[in-house]
Protein backbone atom coordinates (compact mmCIF):
# COMPACT_ATOMS: atom_id res chain seq x y z
CA UNK A 1 0.00 0.00 0.00
CA UNK A 2 1.72 3.27 -1.10
CA UNK A 3 1.64 6.27 1.30
CA UNK A 4 -0.80 8.69 -0.29
CA UNK A 5 -3.78 5.41 -0.32
CA UNK A 6 -3.09 4.50 3.49
CA UNK A 7 -3.71 8.20 4.31
CA UNK A 8 -6.41 8.31 2.29
CA UNK A 9 -8.37 5.46 4.23
CA UNK A 10 -7.13 6.89 7.62
CA UNK A 11 -9.09 10.23 6.20
CA UNK A 12 -12.16 8.19 5.83
CA UNK A 13 -12.57 6.44 8.61
CA UNK A 14 -12.15 9.41 10.83
CA UNK A 15 -14.73 11.16 9.16
CA UNK A 16 -17.04 8.35 9.27
CA UNK A 17 -16.20 8.29 13.38
CA UNK A 18 -16.37 12.28 13.47
CA UNK A 19 -19.81 11.50 12.01
CA UNK A 20 -20.96 9.46 14.45
CA UNK A 21 -20.48 11.75 17.64
CA UNK A 22 -22.83 14.33 16.71
CA UNK A 23 -25.42 11.64 16.20
CA UNK A 24 -24.68 10.40 19.88
CA UNK A 25 -24.40 13.61 21.44
CA UNK A 26 -28.23 14.22 20.42
CA UNK A 27 -29.54 10.64 20.60
CA UNK A 28 -27.09 8.84 22.61
CA UNK A 29 -28.33 10.15 26.02
CA UNK A 30 -32.56 8.94 25.13
CA UNK A 31 -31.04 5.61 24.51
CA UNK A 32 -29.35 5.56 27.87
CA UNK A 33 -32.67 6.11 29.20
CA UNK A 34 -34.33 3.85 27.50
CA UNK A 35 -31.80 0.90 28.55
CA UNK A 36 -32.39 2.31 32.02
CA UNK A 37 -36.17 1.75 31.84
CA UNK A 38 -35.58 -1.55 30.19
CA UNK A 39 -33.20 -2.72 32.89
CA UNK A 40 -35.54 -1.37 36.09
CA UNK A 41 -38.15 -3.11 34.63
CA UNK A 42 -36.72 -6.64 33.83
CA UNK A 43 -35.45 -6.00 37.55
CA UNK A 44 -39.07 -4.72 39.11
CA UNK A 45 -41.21 -5.56 36.83
CA UNK A 46 -44.49 -5.26 39.01
CA UNK A 47 -43.38 -2.03 40.26
CA UNK A 48 -41.47 0.16 38.23
CA UNK A 49 -43.70 1.17 34.80
CA UNK A 50 -46.65 1.06 37.30
CA UNK A 51 -48.93 3.93 36.85
CA UNK A 52 -48.34 5.35 40.52
CA UNK A 53 -44.52 4.89 40.22
CA UNK A 54 -43.99 6.84 36.57
CA UNK A 55 -46.17 9.62 38.47
CA UNK A 56 -44.10 9.16 40.99
CA UNK A 57 -40.88 9.91 39.43
CA UNK A 58 -42.40 13.10 37.21
CA UNK A 59 -43.70 14.73 40.21
CA UNK A 60 -40.39 14.44 42.41
CA UNK A 61 -38.51 15.96 39.01
CA UNK A 62 -40.95 18.37 37.93
CA UNK A 63 -39.49 20.99 40.26
CA UNK A 64 -36.02 20.05 40.27
CA UNK A 65 -36.21 20.07 36.67
CA UNK A 66 -36.98 23.94 37.19
CA UNK A 67 -33.88 24.40 38.36
CA UNK A 68 -31.69 22.45 35.99
CA UNK A 69 -33.29 24.50 33.02
CA UNK A 70 -32.35 27.41 34.68
CA UNK A 71 -28.57 26.65 35.45
CA UNK A 72 -28.74 25.02 31.72
CA UNK A 73 -28.98 28.38 30.27
CA UNK A 74 -26.51 30.33 32.97
CA UNK A 75 -24.02 27.28 32.16
CA UNK A 76 -24.58 27.81 28.08
CA UNK A 77 -22.94 31.21 28.52
CA UNK A 78 -20.36 29.33 30.24
CA UNK A 79 -21.08 30.45 34.12
CA UNK A 80 -22.77 28.84 36.71
CA UNK A 81 -25.14 29.72 40.13
CA UNK A 82 -24.75 28.00 42.86
CA UNK A 83 -27.82 30.17 44.37
CA UNK A 84 -30.43 28.22 42.77
CA UNK A 85 -31.09 25.79 46.03
CA UNK A 86 -31.45 28.94 48.21
CA UNK A 87 -33.82 30.74 45.44
CA UNK A 88 -36.31 27.78 46.00
CA UNK A 89 -36.48 27.71 49.31
CA UNK A 90 -36.52 31.83 49.76
CA UNK A 91 -39.53 31.95 47.32
CA UNK A 92 -41.07 29.01 49.36
CA UNK A 93 -40.70 31.10 52.54
CA UNK A 94 -41.99 34.30 50.79
CA UNK A 95 -44.67 32.12 49.48
CA UNK A 96 -45.49 30.96 53.04
CA UNK A 97 -45.66 34.02 54.77
CA UNK A 98 -47.74 35.78 51.99
CA UNK A 99 -50.01 32.77 52.89
CA UNK A 100 -50.09 32.71 56.49
CA UNK A 101 -50.92 36.49 56.43
CA UNK A 102 -53.82 35.47 54.64
CA UNK A 103 -53.47 37.20 51.02
CA UNK A 104 -55.76 35.73 48.27
CA UNK A 105 -54.21 32.61 46.47
CA UNK A 106 -53.46 34.58 43.05
CA UNK A 107 -51.06 36.99 44.95
CA UNK A 108 -49.32 33.86 46.68
CA UNK A 109 -49.03 32.36 43.56
CA UNK A 110 -47.00 34.96 42.04
CA UNK A 111 -44.88 35.75 45.19
CA UNK A 112 -42.64 32.70 44.74
CA UNK A 113 -41.82 33.33 40.79
CA UNK A 114 -41.21 37.38 42.01
CA UNK A 115 -38.96 36.74 44.56
CA UNK A 116 -36.78 33.99 41.93
CA UNK A 117 -36.94 36.62 39.30
CA UNK A 118 -35.56 39.89 41.45
CA UNK A 119 -32.69 37.24 43.17
CA UNK A 120 -31.66 36.17 39.55
CA UNK A 121 -31.65 39.74 38.81
CA UNK A 122 -29.42 40.46 41.92
CA UNK A 123 -27.33 37.35 40.50
CA UNK A 124 -26.89 39.32 37.18
CA UNK A 125 -26.63 42.61 37.89
CA UNK A 126 -23.47 41.92 40.25
CA UNK A 127 -21.55 39.33 37.75
CA UNK A 128 -22.05 42.19 35.32
CA UNK A 129 -22.25 45.99 36.57
CA UNK A 130 -20.43 45.05 39.86
CA UNK A 131 -17.60 42.88 37.64
CA UNK A 132 -17.23 40.36 39.72
CA UNK A 133 -14.88 37.69 38.55
CA UNK A 134 -16.72 35.20 38.62
CA UNK A 135 -20.12 34.01 38.60
CA UNK A 136 -18.63 31.66 40.89
CA UNK A 137 -18.32 34.33 43.32
CA UNK A 138 -21.69 36.22 43.06
CA UNK A 139 -23.46 33.08 43.50
CA UNK A 140 -21.67 31.42 46.07
CA UNK A 141 -22.37 34.68 47.89
CA UNK A 142 -26.28 34.74 47.61
CA UNK A 143 -26.30 31.02 48.23
CA UNK A 144 -25.59 31.97 51.91
CA UNK A 145 -27.37 35.50 51.48
CA UNK A 146 -30.53 33.89 50.31
CA UNK A 147 -31.17 31.21 52.89
CA UNK A 148 -30.09 33.11 55.43
CA UNK A 149 -32.95 35.86 54.27
CA UNK A 150 -35.39 32.61 54.13
CA UNK A 151 -34.76 31.91 57.78
CA UNK A 152 -34.64 35.40 58.93
CA UNK A 153 -38.16 36.51 57.31
CA UNK A 154 -39.46 32.29 58.50
CA UNK A 155 -37.83 32.33 61.95
CA UNK A 156 -36.44 29.07 60.85
CA UNK A 157 -39.45 27.14 61.56
CA UNK A 158 -41.28 25.61 59.08
CA UNK A 159 -44.77 26.93 57.91
CA UNK A 160 -47.76 24.27 56.49
CA UNK A 161 -50.76 24.71 55.14
CA UNK A 162 -51.27 26.75 51.68
CA UNK A 163 -54.87 27.56 49.51
CA UNK A 164 -55.78 24.52 47.34
CA UNK A 165 -55.37 26.69 44.05
CA UNK A 166 -51.28 26.87 45.57
CA UNK A 167 -51.23 22.69 46.09
CA UNK A 168 -52.72 21.97 42.99
CA UNK A 169 -49.68 23.34 40.79
CA UNK A 170 -47.44 20.98 42.47
CA UNK A 171 -50.21 18.05 43.49
CA UNK A 172 -53.06 18.18 41.24
CA UNK A 173 -53.93 15.23 39.56
CA UNK A 174 -55.29 15.46 35.65
CA UNK A 175 -57.65 12.11 36.11
CA UNK A 176 -58.22 9.80 32.83
CA UNK A 177 -61.83 8.70 33.70
CA UNK A 178 -62.36 8.90 29.71
CA UNK A 179 -59.66 6.66 28.88
CA UNK A 180 -59.89 4.41 31.95
CA UNK A 181 -63.68 4.26 32.76
CA UNK A 182 -65.22 5.87 35.70
CA UNK A 183 -63.20 5.89 38.99
CA UNK A 184 -60.16 5.25 37.28
CA UNK A 185 -56.86 5.75 39.24
CA UNK A 186 -54.91 6.63 36.41
CA UNK A 187 -54.20 10.11 36.44
CA UNK A 188 -51.45 12.86 34.73
CA UNK A 189 -49.80 15.14 37.16
CA UNK A 190 -50.55 18.63 36.80
CA UNK A 191 -46.78 19.53 37.53
CA UNK A 192 -45.58 17.16 34.77
CA UNK A 193 -47.80 18.88 32.38
CA UNK A 194 -46.24 22.58 33.57
CA UNK A 195 -42.85 21.08 33.21
CA UNK A 196 -43.33 20.25 29.68
CA UNK A 197 -45.09 23.41 28.93
CA UNK A 198 -42.12 25.45 30.23
CA UNK A 199 -39.23 23.05 28.73
CA UNK A 200 -41.11 23.93 25.39
CA UNK A 201 -41.51 27.41 25.63
CA UNK A 202 -37.75 27.51 26.68
CA UNK A 203 -36.95 25.70 23.81
CA UNK A 204 -38.01 27.78 21.83
CA UNK A 205 -36.64 30.42 23.40
CA UNK A 206 -33.20 29.51 23.07
CA UNK A 207 -33.18 27.57 19.51
CA UNK A 208 -35.86 30.06 18.00
CA UNK A 209 -35.16 33.81 19.24
CA UNK A 210 -32.25 36.00 18.65
CA UNK A 211 -31.66 36.24 22.18
CA UNK A 212 -31.41 32.51 22.13
CA UNK A 213 -28.98 32.69 19.80
CA UNK A 214 -26.76 34.96 21.57
CA UNK A 215 -26.96 32.94 24.68
CA UNK A 216 -25.43 30.18 22.32
CA UNK A 217 -22.78 32.98 21.01
CA UNK A 218 -21.33 34.62 24.21
CA UNK A 219 -20.92 30.69 25.52
CA UNK A 220 -18.59 30.09 22.52
CA UNK A 221 -17.13 32.95 22.17
CA UNK A 222 -17.89 36.33 24.42
CA UNK A 223 -15.41 38.52 22.23
CA UNK A 224 -17.53 37.77 18.96
CA UNK A 225 -20.62 38.38 20.58
CA UNK A 226 -19.17 41.83 21.63
CA UNK A 227 -17.92 42.65 17.93
CA UNK A 228 -20.88 41.65 16.78
CA UNK A 229 -22.38 44.31 18.53
CA UNK A 230 -24.59 42.18 21.34
CA UNK A 231 -24.74 43.90 24.66
CA UNK A 232 -23.52 40.47 26.41
CA UNK A 233 -24.12 42.18 30.30
CA UNK A 234 -27.77 42.41 29.22
CA UNK A 235 -28.20 39.13 27.87
CA UNK A 236 -26.27 37.75 30.71
CA UNK A 237 -28.44 39.85 33.36
CA UNK A 238 -31.64 38.45 31.15
CA UNK A 239 -29.91 34.72 31.61
CA UNK A 240 -29.73 34.44 35.47
CA UNK A 241 -33.19 36.68 35.91
CA UNK A 242 -34.77 33.70 33.97
CA UNK A 243 -32.66 31.32 36.14
CA UNK A 244 -34.25 32.62 39.22
CA UNK A 245 -37.38 33.00 38.06
CA UNK A 246 -37.36 29.68 36.91
CA UNK A 247 -36.15 28.63 40.41
CA UNK A 248 -38.91 30.81 41.73
CA UNK A 249 -41.53 28.35 40.10
CA UNK A 250 -39.78 25.55 41.51
CA UNK A 251 -40.66 26.59 44.66
CA UNK A 252 -44.38 27.15 43.45
CA UNK A 253 -44.47 23.27 42.73
CA UNK A 254 -42.71 22.27 45.51
CA UNK A 255 -45.40 24.35 47.92
CA UNK A 256 -47.72 22.32 46.47
CA UNK A 257 -46.02 18.88 46.85
CA UNK A 258 -44.78 19.75 50.20
CA UNK A 259 -47.92 21.76 51.21
CA UNK A 260 -44.89 23.55 53.73
CA UNK A 261 -42.31 25.66 53.47
CA UNK A 262 -39.16 24.74 55.46
CA UNK A 263 -35.54 25.61 56.11
CA UNK A 264 -33.92 22.70 54.30
CA UNK A 265 -36.08 23.04 51.15
CA UNK A 266 -33.71 22.84 48.53
CA UNK A 267 -30.65 22.37 50.40
CA UNK A 268 -27.82 20.88 47.86
CA UNK A 269 -30.46 21.06 45.24
CA UNK A 270 -27.98 23.53 43.01
CA UNK A 271 -25.73 20.68 42.88
CA UNK A 272 -28.34 18.06 41.36
CA UNK A 273 -29.44 20.47 38.61
CA UNK A 274 -25.78 21.00 37.77
CA UNK A 275 -25.65 17.36 37.89
CA UNK A 276 -28.47 17.05 35.66
CA UNK A 277 -27.33 19.48 33.17
CA UNK A 278 -23.93 17.85 32.60
CA UNK A 279 -24.94 14.73 32.49
CA UNK A 280 -27.68 15.69 29.67
CA UNK A 281 -24.81 16.59 27.76
CA UNK A 282 -24.11 20.45 28.34
CA UNK A 283 -20.37 21.77 28.32
CA UNK A 284 -19.42 23.27 31.25
CA UNK A 285 -17.42 25.23 29.37
CA UNK A 286 -20.35 26.88 27.64
CA UNK A 287 -22.05 27.22 24.35
CA UNK A 288 -22.93 23.46 24.19
CA UNK A 289 -26.30 21.30 25.12
CA UNK A 290 -29.55 21.35 24.64
CA UNK A 291 -33.40 21.59 26.53
CA UNK A 292 -33.69 18.58 25.35
CA UNK A 293 -30.82 17.04 26.56
CA UNK A 294 -31.48 18.76 29.92
CA UNK A 295 -34.79 16.82 30.30
CA UNK A 296 -33.24 14.13 29.71
CA UNK A 297 -30.74 14.58 32.61
CA UNK A 298 -33.34 15.52 35.07
CA UNK A 299 -35.11 11.62 34.22
CA UNK A 300 -31.60 10.27 34.38
CA UNK A 301 -31.23 11.29 37.87
CA UNK A 302 -35.36 10.89 38.49
CA UNK A 303 -35.24 6.78 37.32
CA UNK A 304 -31.90 6.32 38.89
CA UNK A 305 -32.90 7.49 42.26
CA UNK A 306 -35.91 5.89 41.96
CA UNK A 307 -35.02 2.69 40.24
CA UNK A 308 -32.29 2.66 43.58
CA UNK A 309 -34.64 2.98 45.98
CA UNK A 310 -37.29 0.53 44.81
CA UNK A 311 -33.99 -1.91 45.01
CA UNK A 312 -33.58 -0.70 48.31
CA UNK A 313 -30.03 0.27 47.51
CA UNK A 314 -28.45 2.87 50.24
CA UNK A 315 -28.09 6.28 49.59
CA UNK A 316 -24.50 6.18 50.17
CA UNK A 317 -24.24 4.01 47.27
CA UNK A 318 -27.19 6.47 45.14
CA UNK A 319 -24.58 9.12 46.45
CA UNK A 320 -21.63 7.03 44.83
CA UNK A 321 -23.00 6.31 41.52
CA UNK A 322 -24.88 10.01 40.73
CA UNK A 323 -21.08 10.97 41.49
CA UNK A 324 -19.33 8.57 39.15
CA UNK A 325 -21.90 8.95 36.01
CA UNK A 326 -21.09 13.17 36.32
CA UNK A 327 -17.69 12.31 36.08
CA UNK A 328 -18.10 10.03 33.34
CA UNK A 329 -20.22 12.15 31.35
CA UNK A 330 -17.69 14.87 31.81
CA UNK A 331 -15.02 12.71 30.61
CA UNK A 332 -17.22 11.77 27.36
CA UNK A 333 -17.47 15.61 26.85
CA UNK A 334 -13.42 15.76 27.09
CA UNK A 335 -12.95 13.17 24.08
CA UNK A 336 -15.16 14.63 22.23
CA UNK A 337 -13.56 18.32 22.38
CA UNK A 338 -10.30 16.48 21.95
CA UNK A 339 -11.68 14.83 18.20
CA UNK A 340 -13.40 17.89 17.23
CA UNK A 341 -10.36 19.88 17.55
CA UNK A 342 -8.12 17.49 16.02
CA UNK A 343 -9.79 17.39 12.73
CA UNK B 1 -7.10 62.56 -7.40
CA UNK B 2 -9.72 60.26 -9.04
CA UNK B 3 -13.52 60.25 -8.07
CA UNK B 4 -13.78 57.03 -7.30
CA UNK B 5 -12.45 58.18 -4.03
CA UNK B 6 -14.44 56.13 -1.32
CA UNK B 7 -11.98 57.07 1.85
CA UNK B 8 -9.80 59.14 2.92
CA UNK B 9 -7.64 60.51 5.22
CA UNK B 10 -5.91 64.13 5.81
CA UNK B 11 -2.78 64.68 8.20
CA UNK B 12 -4.42 62.00 10.71
CA UNK B 13 -1.97 61.65 13.94
CA UNK B 14 -2.82 60.06 17.14
CA UNK B 15 -1.40 60.71 20.24
CA UNK B 16 -0.77 58.23 23.36
CA UNK B 17 0.18 60.35 26.11
CA UNK B 18 3.75 61.39 25.17
CA UNK B 19 4.21 58.49 22.51
CA UNK B 20 3.20 59.53 19.08
CA UNK B 21 1.86 56.82 17.18
CA UNK B 22 0.85 58.62 13.88
CA UNK B 23 2.04 61.84 12.70
CA UNK B 24 0.38 63.79 9.39
CA UNK B 25 -0.29 60.25 7.70
CA UNK B 26 -2.74 60.60 4.47
CA UNK B 27 -4.20 57.73 2.97
CA UNK B 28 -6.63 57.39 -0.01
CA UNK B 29 -8.43 54.28 -1.35
CA UNK B 30 -10.54 53.67 -4.51
CA UNK B 31 -13.38 51.93 -5.35
CA UNK B 32 -12.73 48.63 -5.70
CA UNK B 33 -8.95 49.34 -4.71
CA UNK B 34 -6.96 46.80 -2.88
CA UNK B 35 -4.11 48.52 -0.88
CA UNK B 36 -1.19 47.13 0.69
CA UNK B 37 -0.34 48.79 4.03
CA UNK B 38 3.38 47.20 5.09
CA UNK B 39 5.57 48.40 7.80
CA UNK B 40 7.47 47.46 10.63
CA UNK B 41 6.46 46.82 14.52
CA UNK B 42 5.47 49.63 15.48
CA UNK B 43 5.21 51.72 12.64
CA UNK B 44 1.88 52.80 13.16
CA UNK B 45 -0.15 50.28 10.67
CA UNK B 46 -3.02 49.07 13.27
CA UNK B 47 -3.17 52.14 15.02
CA UNK B 48 -4.47 53.69 11.72
CA UNK B 49 -6.69 51.16 11.01
CA UNK B 50 -8.01 51.61 14.21
CA UNK B 51 -8.56 55.16 13.61
CA UNK B 52 -10.11 54.06 10.00
CA UNK B 53 -12.83 52.27 11.84
CA UNK B 54 -14.09 54.09 14.87
CA UNK B 55 -12.31 52.15 17.30
CA UNK B 56 -9.88 55.08 18.40
CA UNK B 57 -10.17 58.93 17.47
CA UNK B 58 -7.63 60.84 15.53
CA UNK B 59 -6.23 63.47 17.77
CA UNK B 60 -5.32 65.66 14.82
CA UNK B 61 -6.79 65.06 11.47
CA UNK B 62 -9.70 64.33 9.39
CA UNK B 63 -11.78 61.20 7.84
CA UNK B 64 -13.52 61.55 4.57
CA UNK B 65 -15.93 58.39 3.56
CA UNK B 66 -17.40 59.07 -0.07
CA UNK B 67 -15.68 62.81 -0.11
CA UNK B 68 -18.34 63.66 3.07
CA UNK B 69 -16.25 64.46 6.10
CA UNK B 70 -16.63 62.57 9.65
CA UNK B 71 -16.37 61.78 12.58
CA UNK B 72 -16.74 58.26 13.89
CA UNK B 73 -17.20 57.70 17.58
CA UNK B 74 -17.11 53.64 17.77
CA UNK B 75 -16.71 51.37 15.16
CA UNK B 76 -20.61 50.84 14.49
CA UNK B 77 -20.55 54.94 13.14
CA UNK B 78 -18.10 52.79 10.35
CA UNK B 79 -20.09 49.91 9.79
CA UNK B 80 -22.94 52.16 8.93
CA UNK B 81 -21.07 53.89 6.66
CA UNK B 82 -20.06 50.59 5.19
CA UNK B 83 -16.81 49.77 6.36
CA UNK B 84 -15.95 46.41 7.55
CA UNK B 85 -12.83 45.07 9.59
CA UNK B 86 -12.15 41.56 9.81
CA UNK B 87 -10.42 41.08 13.02
CA UNK B 88 -6.89 39.36 13.40
CA UNK B 89 -8.32 37.30 16.03
CA UNK B 90 -11.46 36.84 13.67
CA UNK B 91 -14.52 37.05 16.34
CA UNK B 92 -16.44 33.55 15.91
CA UNK B 93 -17.94 32.02 17.39
CA UNK B 94 -17.21 28.07 16.94
CA UNK B 95 -19.45 26.18 18.73
CA UNK B 96 -22.35 27.90 15.94
CA UNK B 97 -22.52 27.44 12.41
CA UNK B 98 -21.19 29.21 9.83
CA UNK B 99 -24.44 30.87 8.72
CA UNK B 100 -25.00 32.23 12.31
CA UNK B 101 -21.60 33.17 12.57
CA UNK B 102 -22.15 35.48 9.61
CA UNK B 103 -25.67 36.63 10.66
CA UNK B 104 -24.16 36.90 14.60
CA UNK B 105 -26.51 40.25 16.28
CA UNK B 106 -27.78 40.96 12.62
CA UNK B 107 -30.25 37.35 12.23
CA UNK B 108 -33.18 37.51 9.72
CA UNK B 109 -36.19 36.63 11.79
CA UNK B 110 -39.76 36.60 10.42
CA UNK B 111 -42.42 37.94 12.58
CA UNK B 112 -45.33 35.30 14.01
CA UNK B 113 -48.11 37.24 15.87
CA UNK B 114 -46.48 39.92 18.37
CA UNK B 115 -43.28 37.71 18.33
CA UNK B 116 -39.96 37.85 15.80
CA UNK B 117 -38.56 34.42 15.77
CA UNK B 118 -35.40 33.63 14.12
CA UNK B 119 -36.16 32.72 10.24
CA UNK B 120 -33.39 29.76 10.04
CA UNK B 121 -34.78 29.18 5.55
CA UNK B 122 -33.97 33.02 5.24
CA UNK B 123 -30.63 32.31 7.07
CA UNK B 124 -29.71 29.58 5.18
CA UNK B 125 -30.93 30.76 1.83
CA UNK B 126 -28.93 33.53 2.14
CA UNK B 127 -25.54 32.16 3.58
CA UNK B 128 -25.23 29.98 0.66
CA UNK B 129 -26.34 32.76 -2.11
CA UNK B 130 -23.21 34.97 0.03
CA UNK B 131 -20.79 31.86 0.18
CA UNK B 132 -21.23 31.28 -3.70
CA UNK B 133 -20.73 35.00 -4.60
CA UNK B 134 -17.79 34.91 -3.26
CA UNK B 135 -16.75 31.70 -4.19
CA UNK B 136 -15.86 30.05 -0.77
CA UNK B 137 -16.18 26.35 -0.45
CA UNK B 138 -17.68 24.95 2.67
CA UNK B 139 -18.89 21.43 3.16
CA UNK B 140 -22.57 22.92 4.17
CA UNK B 141 -23.54 26.44 5.08
CA UNK B 142 -24.67 24.45 8.73
CA UNK B 143 -20.58 23.41 9.32
CA UNK B 144 -19.95 24.17 13.06
CA UNK B 145 -16.57 26.80 12.51
CA UNK B 146 -14.56 25.10 15.63
CA UNK B 147 -14.77 22.16 12.60
CA UNK B 148 -13.01 24.42 10.27
CA UNK B 149 -9.55 24.99 9.31
CA UNK B 150 -7.69 28.26 9.38
CA UNK B 151 -8.18 29.43 6.12
CA UNK B 152 -12.11 28.79 5.83
CA UNK B 153 -12.26 30.36 9.52
CA UNK B 154 -10.63 33.33 7.40
CA UNK B 155 -13.23 33.06 5.29
CA UNK B 156 -16.15 32.82 7.60
CA UNK B 157 -14.82 36.23 9.05
CA UNK B 158 -14.45 37.60 5.42
CA UNK B 159 -17.96 36.75 4.58
CA UNK B 160 -18.87 38.18 7.87
CA UNK B 161 -17.54 41.53 7.11
CA UNK B 162 -18.94 41.46 3.40
CA UNK B 163 -22.26 39.48 4.19
CA UNK B 164 -23.91 43.67 4.59
CA UNK B 165 -22.72 45.09 1.40
CA UNK B 166 -19.37 46.40 2.94
CA UNK B 167 -17.68 49.16 0.47
CA UNK B 168 -14.73 48.87 2.38
CA UNK B 169 -12.96 46.24 4.03
CA UNK B 170 -9.72 46.06 6.70
CA UNK B 171 -8.12 42.97 6.95
CA UNK B 172 -5.22 43.01 9.39
CA UNK B 173 -2.72 40.37 8.65
CA UNK B 174 -5.24 37.63 6.63
CA UNK B 175 -3.07 34.86 5.90
CA UNK B 176 -0.45 35.58 9.29
CA UNK B 177 -1.74 32.19 10.69
CA UNK B 178 -2.69 30.44 8.06
CA UNK B 179 -1.18 27.05 6.47
CA UNK B 180 0.72 27.28 3.44
CA UNK B 181 -1.81 26.01 1.31
CA UNK B 182 -5.00 28.33 2.36
CA UNK B 183 -2.91 31.03 1.84
CA UNK B 184 -3.95 31.17 -1.80
CA UNK B 185 -7.29 30.54 -1.13
CA UNK B 186 -7.83 33.95 0.91
CA UNK B 187 -5.71 36.22 -1.39
CA UNK B 188 -8.13 34.55 -4.42
CA UNK B 189 -11.04 35.58 -1.78
CA UNK B 190 -9.44 39.19 -1.93
CA UNK B 191 -9.38 38.86 -5.58
CA UNK B 192 -12.99 38.21 -5.94
CA UNK B 193 -14.18 41.15 -3.52
CA UNK B 194 -12.01 43.53 -5.99
CA UNK B 195 -13.88 41.93 -8.65
CA UNK B 196 -17.29 42.84 -6.43
CA UNK B 197 -16.36 46.30 -6.33
CA UNK B 198 -15.17 46.34 -2.82
CA UNK B 199 -12.35 48.22 -1.50
CA UNK B 200 -9.84 46.27 0.47
CA UNK B 201 -7.02 47.68 2.86
CA UNK B 202 -4.64 44.61 3.39
CA UNK B 203 -2.12 45.15 6.10
CA UNK B 204 0.48 42.66 5.83
CA UNK B 205 4.10 41.47 6.68
CA UNK B 206 4.15 38.71 3.83
CA UNK B 207 5.64 40.06 0.13
CA UNK B 208 3.72 37.33 -1.53
CA UNK B 209 0.28 38.72 -0.51
CA UNK B 210 1.03 42.36 -1.27
CA UNK B 211 2.15 41.37 -4.69
CA UNK B 212 -0.40 38.92 -5.54
CA UNK B 213 -3.74 41.19 -4.33
CA UNK B 214 -2.68 44.91 -4.27
CA UNK B 215 -3.11 47.53 -6.79
CA UNK B 216 -1.05 49.99 -4.29
CA UNK B 217 1.26 49.65 -1.63
CA UNK B 218 1.87 52.17 0.68
CA UNK B 219 4.71 52.04 3.83
CA UNK B 220 4.34 53.44 7.00
CA UNK B 221 7.68 54.32 9.06
CA UNK B 222 7.86 55.38 12.79
CA UNK B 223 4.41 56.97 12.34
CA UNK B 224 4.91 58.50 9.35
CA UNK B 225 3.81 58.19 5.84
CA UNK B 226 7.29 56.71 3.95
CA UNK B 227 6.58 56.00 0.47
CA UNK B 228 3.92 55.24 -1.48
CA UNK B 229 3.70 53.78 -5.18
CA UNK B 230 1.46 51.48 -7.81
CA UNK B 231 2.51 48.27 -7.47
CA UNK B 232 3.38 47.96 -11.43
CA UNK B 233 6.19 50.36 -10.26
CA UNK B 234 8.18 48.98 -7.90
CA UNK B 235 9.82 45.76 -6.92
CA UNK B 236 10.09 43.75 -3.44
CA UNK B 237 13.17 44.50 -2.82
CA UNK B 238 12.65 47.94 -2.81
CA UNK B 239 9.37 47.65 -0.86
CA UNK B 240 11.08 45.62 1.85
CA UNK B 241 13.66 48.47 2.00
CA UNK B 242 10.92 50.59 2.72
CA UNK B 243 9.78 49.01 5.92
CA UNK B 244 13.49 49.23 7.12
CA UNK B 245 12.95 52.41 6.22
CA UNK B 246 15.48 52.82 3.59
CA UNK B 247 14.40 54.56 0.30
CA UNK B 248 17.34 55.42 -2.91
Amino acid sequence: MDHGEKRLMDKSQETLFVRLIPFFERYGILLLILIMIAVLHLLQPDVFLSWRNVTNIFKQVSWQSMLALGVFMVIVTAGIDLSVGSIIMLSLMGLAIASKAGMPWYVVMLVAPAIGFLCGMFNGIGITLLRMPHPFIMTLGTLYIFRGIGNLISGGVPITGFAEQIRVIGNGKIKLDVFFGEGAREYIPTSLILMIVIFFIFWVFLNHTRIGKWIYAIGGNPGAARAAGINVDRILIVVYTLCGFLAGIGGLILAGRTNSAYPNAGLQSELDAIAAVIIGGASFFGGRGTVLGVFAGVMIMGILRNGLNLMNVSVFWQQVLIGSIIILAVYIDVLRRQLATRT
Amino acid sequence: MSDNLVLEAKSVSKFFGTITALQNVDLHLNKGEVLGVVGDNGAGKSTLMKVLSGLYKPSEGSLFFDKEKVTLNSPRDSQNLGLEMVYQDLALAGNLPIGDNIFLGREPTRKVGPFNFLDHKKRKQLTEEHLAKLKINVKSADQKVEELSGGQRQAVAIARATAFNAKIVLMDEPTAALAVKEVGKVLDLILNLKKLGVSVIVISHRMDDIFTVCDRVMALFQGTNFAESELKNTSRDEVIGWIMGKKD
